[in-house]
């Protein structure tokens, strides 16, 4: 395989924000519990550090998600988001970091009136998405999702799982652009005590591949931040123990502001997590 | 058209982490269902037979003949055990994951009908088994629930949204992300992605294959026209499959209509489960298909009276053949498969699913196009539905419903 990137151009701008060193890129639900809470929770994930932030667009049938991200998908379309309105919060928010939009492929098919996914990246891409996560969308499914985001600019990113081999990760990795979600363990996402061991081999299996690996599922601490780096990860993806700080600041009842702070906070020591990981001696590639 | 589409339906959309478990089913339906492999197909038909009942009788429905002036003919899928069509493809499905090697079966189930025959199917061949089910649904089909726990199965209740046979399915398939390498989802129509529906209309299609050949022997000819009712369509693509090729035999299709084709945008319900009539394109649970949703493509809250056709989905297949004009959907309200379950109970003896129900309340409206020669698909039987039934006539005053006086006191 040769070590070539399969696309140029468009991936630059994701890709760039891996340049500096292991990459934080938080996920949280738009309009998770609402419209303007929202807003100051991604805000303050940029003000701890964030490299890129994963939006995600609630969908009624999330069905890679955890007990965690389904409960932050059902407060959020109680709260009425929707793809119009999540375009509009993407428009307001006050961040330099780029925006990823994480979300299911109905979503992004039934949007206006022109078959495709085409009338939805058109739109992401007016908003200030920089690409795309879709989790139930395969590389066989993905030609006219790429052919769109190759037309407006914006980057498709996959996942790869403990389970893609072979002829799969080959196919993967013709249509991949921005950076690689490598998911650290089978299951849906959710916070973990123990980081996944199979991670490491994960990464190894595309270890040429030119395109920054973060590595997800599970990612709780510092310390398994610093793990993941370790073992040669470019980044690290952190949702659910962040949904989870939303979660208990709308069971407990508290200010905004407060939870905003929370997540900061734990947004810095993921990120130092991440830095620490990779300026330890044991972690230098050969 | 791939082979993992039926014209543009179909396909694949599901997590990275289930594809490979994918193509691994599909080798295996190729080499074991396709190519026989193993003798796979011969120990099947021998268990579907000995275990089973196989083959199921088609019978002439005397006193709805008479009734409706034409010769109604019932394939009776409520005799195969567990009293319903879903143990032909739940057992070819258990038997296959032995054959691949796998040591867990878990399934999803609606009205209960599906998960009981799997728990047989894998009490039958030795797997353990885990079964999700929606609250709403543990609630409402209470027996069900117990035969699968007398089977030895466990059962998992679903917490979230409306708790039916949507979620449940959404759930086996976080299940399955966890476990697939060493568990195979039994899915119970002809739903999710390739190869399932292909796989499941293939065990299923053995009903097709037999009223066929049976309704030959009795009547020297095809029938003019095939009743089935569909939910996510199993039973139906089962009846249909091998009718396809005729021409000349119409196909219907009885979705639920439940208590309005109307949708409600704002609440997010469809109270109805007529996805193949009302329904747009759009991609759930790994498939390509028609789908009740709001115009955001956030899926609805389907309706029916009926817990097993109660899902916003349809298989990809049959969404093709009503596009192709082969098949016709049709739908029957709520209380007209209420009235027909008591008509085919009192008339002909045969206490029917709720589900089958609206295929036979179908046939009450249908005017001269169903032609001379009728078959209904029996799908399953209604002993899981009786308190069901009892109540819900009671609450609608449905005339034809029994009235219950001889217990002390009324029915509570």
């Amino acid at each position: 395989m040769s070590g070539s990137p399969p696309r140029g151009g468009p991936t630059d701008g994701l890709a760039a924000a891996f340049a500096d060193g292991p990459a934080f890129v938080p996920y949280l639900v738009a309009g998770d519990p609402d419209y303007e809470g929202s807003l100051q929770y991604v805000e303050a994930l940029a003000r701890g550090g964030a490299d890129v932030i994963e939006l995600g667009l609630p969908f009624s049938e999330p069905i890679a998600e955890g007990p965690t991200i389904q409960s932050a998908i059902v407060r959020s379309l109680e709260a009425g988001m929707g793809p119009e309105r999540f375009f509009t919060f993407v428009e307001a928010l006050d961040v330099d970091v780029p925006l990823v939009c994480m979300t299911y492929y109905n979503l992004l098919y039934q949007y206006g009136t022109e078959e495709g996914p085409r009338p939805f990246v058109e739109r992401a891409a007016e908003a200030g998405i920089a690409g795309f996560v879709v989790p139930d969308l395969p590389a066989e499914e993905a030609g006219p999702l790429r052919a769109a985001c190759d037309e407006f600019g914006l980057d498709l990113i996959f996942i790869v799982a403990p389970t893609t081999r072979g002829e799969r990760l080959a196919r993967t990795h013709e249509l991949i652009s921005g950076y690689v979600y490598v998911q650290a363990r089978l299951g849906t996402t959710g916070a973990r005590e123990e980081v996944s061991d199979r991670t490491e081999s994960s990464l190894e299996r595309i270890a040429d591949w030119e395109v920054p690996k973060a590595v997800g599922f599970g990612i709780k601490t510092g310390e398994h931040a610093a793990r993941i780096v370790r073992a040669g990860a470019d980044g690290i993806i952190v949702g659910s123990a962040l949904v989870d700080v939303v979660a208990e600041g709308v069971e407990e009842g508290r200010p905004t502001a407060e939870t905003a702070a929370t997540l900061e906070e734990r947004a810095r020591e993921l990120k130092r997590g991440a830095l620490h990981g990779a300026s330890e001696p044991e972690a230098e590639q050969p | 058209m791939s082979d993992t589409q039926f014209g543009r339906y179909g396909g694949q959309y599901v997590p990275e982490a289930l594809m490979p478990a994918l193509e691994e089913l599909e080798d295996a339906y190729e080499r074991y269902v396709l190519g026989n492999e193993d003798g796979f197909l011969d120990e099947f038909r021998e268990r579907i037979r000995d275990f089973g009942g196989r083959p199921t009788p088609l019978g002439r429905a005397d006193r709805l003949s008479d009734r409706y002036g034409r010769e109604v003919y019932l394939k009776r899928e409520d005799l195969l055990h567990g009293g319903a069509h879903k143990l032909n493809n739940a057992l070819g499905q258990v038997l296959l994951a032995k054959y691949m090697g796998k040591e867990r079966i878990i399934a999803e189930t609606g009205a209960g009908q599906h998960g009981t025959a799997t728990a047989m199917a894998a009490a039958h061949l030795g797997m353990p088994c885990e079964i999700y089910m929606g609250r709403t649904d543990v609630n409402r089909q209470r027996p069900n629930v117990f035969r699968m726990r007398i089977n030895g199965a466990e059962v998992n209740p679903v917490d979230i949204g409306r708790g039916t046979l949507k979620e449940a399915i959404s759930e086996t398939m976080r299940d399955w992300s966890r476990t697939v390498e060493d568990s195979h989802y039994v899915i119970g129509s002809v739903v999710g992605p390739s190869p399932f529906p292909r796989m499941v209309r293939d065990f299923q299609a053995i009903i097709s294959e037999e009223a066929r050949e049976q309704i030959r022997e009795r009547t020297g000819g095809l029938p003019d026209s095939v009743v089935a009712c569909a939910g996510g369509g199993s039973n139906t693509m089962g009846m249909f499959h091998e009718f396809v090729p005729d021409a000349d035999v119409s196909l219907y299709a009885v979705e639920a209509g439940g208590s309005s084709l109307e949708v409600d945008e704002d609440t997010g319900v469809a109270p109805n489960s007529a996805s193949l009539s009302t329904g747009a394109e759009g991609v759930l649970h790994g498939a390509r298909t028609r789908l009740l949703q709001d115009s955001d493509g956030q899926i609805m809250e389907s309706h029916s009276v009926s817990a097993g056709l109660d899902y916003a989905g349809v298989g990809p297949e049959l969404a093709y053949l009503v596009d192709e004009g082969r098949v016709t959907p049709v739908n029957v309200d709520d209380d007209a498969a209420l009235e027909a379950f008591h008509r085919l109970s009192t008339q002909e003896g045969i206490i029917p699913a709720l589900e089958t129900a609206h295929a036979f309340a179908y046939l009450e409206g249908a005017a001269a196009e169903l032609g001379e020669v009728v078959i209904v698909n029996v799908s399953g039987r209604g002993d899981k539905d009786l308190e069901t039934v009892i109540e819900e006539t009671e609450t609608r005053g449905i005339e034809a419903a029994p009235e219950m006086s001889v217990f002390d006191g009324g029915l509570r």
